[in-house]
């Protein structure tokens, strides 16, 4: 498989007051170029730490403890001595973890090479600006265009994500648009220097029914037509049917299971993952109890952690060897 | 905006007219008025003083007539340019007050932009290094700043300067220069002299906006829309600047108006420690000797200056948060 990201025994520890917190445990899996990563799981299960892992967004008291992500982008570096944007085979692969804090990578990888659209369209972007001010910077933050051209890449970029009335909206602030309008900007905003990886944190938890649905395809169609990576992290199996390729399950910090989405959600073979995908509610008679992930697990153990290990069919999973195999 | 500044400022003349109500009325509640002190002042060095004579002062100040009246006088003569006689040093108030109307708006006027130019550096950095020796290095000196009256802070320099440096540092001109035409070397030498006073003066409020600046700066400094905008590249120091902190900084542009009193309170205590020639030493002589004219003008220019200040920060503020509207 040829994977834009590989993440190896990745470990988060956060240092509060009440003790040391092990956000993420010897996490590890690949996002494969091209495609629609899942990352599913409750809160507290260590999706958007992964996340903010890869962006380098952990802040104190977080710390990254052990692990490397290699990134392997398909553009050169510019900072690396190459015209941006030059077509080349294949750029170096490089370890995201171990950047020093100041590396030109750091900043060339921040929206350019791989971006986040967050959770709260509401908040994620700043109530002073106008909107085409900030989706401009984006551009002019990464290459050296004049601002009447980051002007123009903007409008193109907000066209394409379904905002109308462009050059009145792009004068506009923050504040005068719907959420679903903000989310649309924070879409744009991340991909209008054509990132090679998306990473989606909850895009649609914030929006009502209908404007989620949207989000969703427009985030599927623009990475069929882009053709870049995306990570999406939600902890609604719905969602999960509707846009993933490969899913990767995670709880308490660590990777239960990572497939196809046929085969985590027709087949899934770890307990959690089966009660996971037991507990959406469906058409039941009345007066049943709704199904809890506790109920369908049983006494399996799912607590106590497992190398991942590959199936037959390709897929992982954290089980003791003679569960199945 | 253009209706919005229309109404504001008309808004501001019967903001104005009640406060020049409150000062008249203020200024009339103690017993005696000039006549009275003035007799006192005659019969104690003998003087035989008749009826008539009396009669003619009390006409001459409008003593005479109604309360009312007597305000309507003050506020027409006031409105004309006409500020009134001032008993006490027996001059027009007009010439009195000019003058040290000027020093007074020129030493708030540098301590407000000295406590800019002091607190914002020093705020953003404590902030952004937080808990960091320069933090805890900052925030003691504010806290000392906080903690010192700006008069004490006064008599501190003036020590220094004179037992270290034999310098006096009191007045805002040199001997040579206090009674001398207006020259550059004149406001050279006022220029030399204003420093001062502006650092005691600033010192207090530049400590409180760094501590504040400081504290709302932590507020904004995880939001999410600080996030997005790293995650976008925007590099550090321009990410700092342009979106935390120019939130951050909000609160502090509307209240430049609210601050211009205090300062100027601040002042006048100063300006009794280091004898300044500014307006709030001649407040307070003026309120301890009743006279009323000098008193009831500087007053009143006081509340001007305080009202136009908050209409020139809220606009201000209007200009810098597109989220204001103004209607």
């Amino acid at each position: 498989m040829d994977a834009v990201l590989s993440i190896r025994d990745l470990a988060v520890e956060f240092k509060t007051d009440t003790g040391l917190t092990r956000a993420l445990v010897d996490v590890g899996f690949d996002v494969p170029r091209g495609e629609v990563t899942a990352i599913v799981g409750e809160s507290g299960s260590g999706k958007s730490v992964t996340a903010n892992c890869i962006m380098r967004l952990i802040q104190p008291p977080g710390r990254i403890v052990a692990g490397t992500i290699e990134f392997a982008p398909e553009r050169a570096l510019s900072s690396e001595g190459q015209a941006p944007r030059a077509p080349r085979l294949r750029a170096p692969p490089f370890d995201i973890v171990s950047l020093p804090n100041r590396d030109p990578r750091l900043q060339e990888l921040h929206g350019g090479l791989i971006s986040m659209v967050f959770q709260e369209p509401m908040t994620a972007l700043s109530p002073v600006y106008t909107v085409g001010n900030q989706v401009a910077e984006a551009i002019l933050c990464h290459r050296d265009v004049s601002r009447r051209q980051a002007w123009r890449e903007s409008a193109e970029m907000l066209e394409r994500v379904g905002l109308d009335d462009i050059e009145r909206r792009m004068r506009m602030y923050p504040f005068e648009f719907s959420g679903g309008m903000r989310q649309r900007v924070v879409i744009a905003m991340a991909l209008v220097c054509h990132p090679e990886v998306l990473i989606c944190d909850e895009p649609t938890t914030a929006l009502d029914v209908t404007i989620q649905a949207e989000i969703l395809t427009l985030i599927k169609d623009l990475q069929r037509d882009l053709g870049n990576s995306v990570i999406f992290i939600t902890h609604d199996l719905g969602v999960v049917a509707q846009i993933a390729d490969q899913v990767v399950v995670m709880y308490q910090g660590r990777v239960l299971e990572i497939g196809t989405v046929r085969q985590v959600l027709k087949d899934p073979v770890h307990p959690y993952t089966r009660g996971l995908l037991a507990a959406i509610p469906g058409l039941a008679p009345k007066g049943q109890p709704l199904a809890t992930i506790g109920s369908v697990v049983g006494d399996a153990d799912i607590e106590t952690p497992h190398p991942l290990r590959r199936l037959a069919d390709g897929r992982q999973v954290s089980m003791p060897q003679d569960s199945r195999g | 905006m253009r209706s919005y500044l229309v109404s504001r400022v008309l808004g501001m003349v019967p903001t104005l007219a009640v406060i020049s109500v409150i000062i008249f009325t203020v200024i009339q509640l103690p017993e005696g008025d000039i006549v009275s002190s003035t007799l006192d002042r005659l019969q104690a060095q003998g003087v035989d003083v008749t009826e008539e004579y009396v009669q003619n002062l009390r006409a001459q100040y409008n003593l005479d007539k109604p309360l009312v009246l007597q305000y309507f006088y003050w506020a027409g003569n006031f409105l004309t340019g006409d500020m009134g006689y001032s008993y006490l040093f027996s001059r027009p108030v007009n010439e009195l007050v000019w003058e040290r109307l000027g020093y007074t708006l020129s030493i708030t006027v540098s301590a407000l932009f000295f406590t800019w130019i002091v607190a914002l550096p020093i705020g953003i950095y404590s902030a952004v290094r937080q808990y960091s020796i320069g933090d805890y290095v900052m925030t003691s000196i504010a806290l000392v700043g906080l903690a010192t009256p700006p008069f004490l802070l006064a008599l501190i320099f003036m020590h220094i300067g004179f037992e270290w440096f034999g310098v006096s540092t009191g007045g805002l001109f040199s001997p040579e220069f206090e009674d001398a035409a207006w020259s550059w070397a004149r406001f050279a030498d006022l220029l030399a002299h204003l420093w001062l006073p502006m650092i005691i003066v600033g010192m207090g409020s530049a400590a409180f906006t760094m501590r504040i600046l400081r504290a709302n700066l932590l507020d904004e400094l995880n939001k999410p829309y600080v996030v997005t905008a790293r995650a976008k590249g925007v590099p550090p120091a321009k990410l700092v600047l342009k979106y935390p902190v120019r939130i951050a900084i909000n609160p502090f542009i509307s209240n430049i108006g609210l601050m211009l009193p205090g300062l100027v309170s601040g002042e006048a205590l100063v300006s009794l420690v280091m004898g300044l020639p500014t307006i709030g030493p001649l407040l307070l002589q003026s309120l301890l000797n009743q006279d009323m004219f000098l008193a009831g003008s500087l007053l009143m220019w006081l509340a001007i200056l305080t009202v136009v200040g908050i209409l020139l920060s809220d606009l201000l503020l209007a200009w810098v948060d597109p989220r204001i509207r103004f209607e």
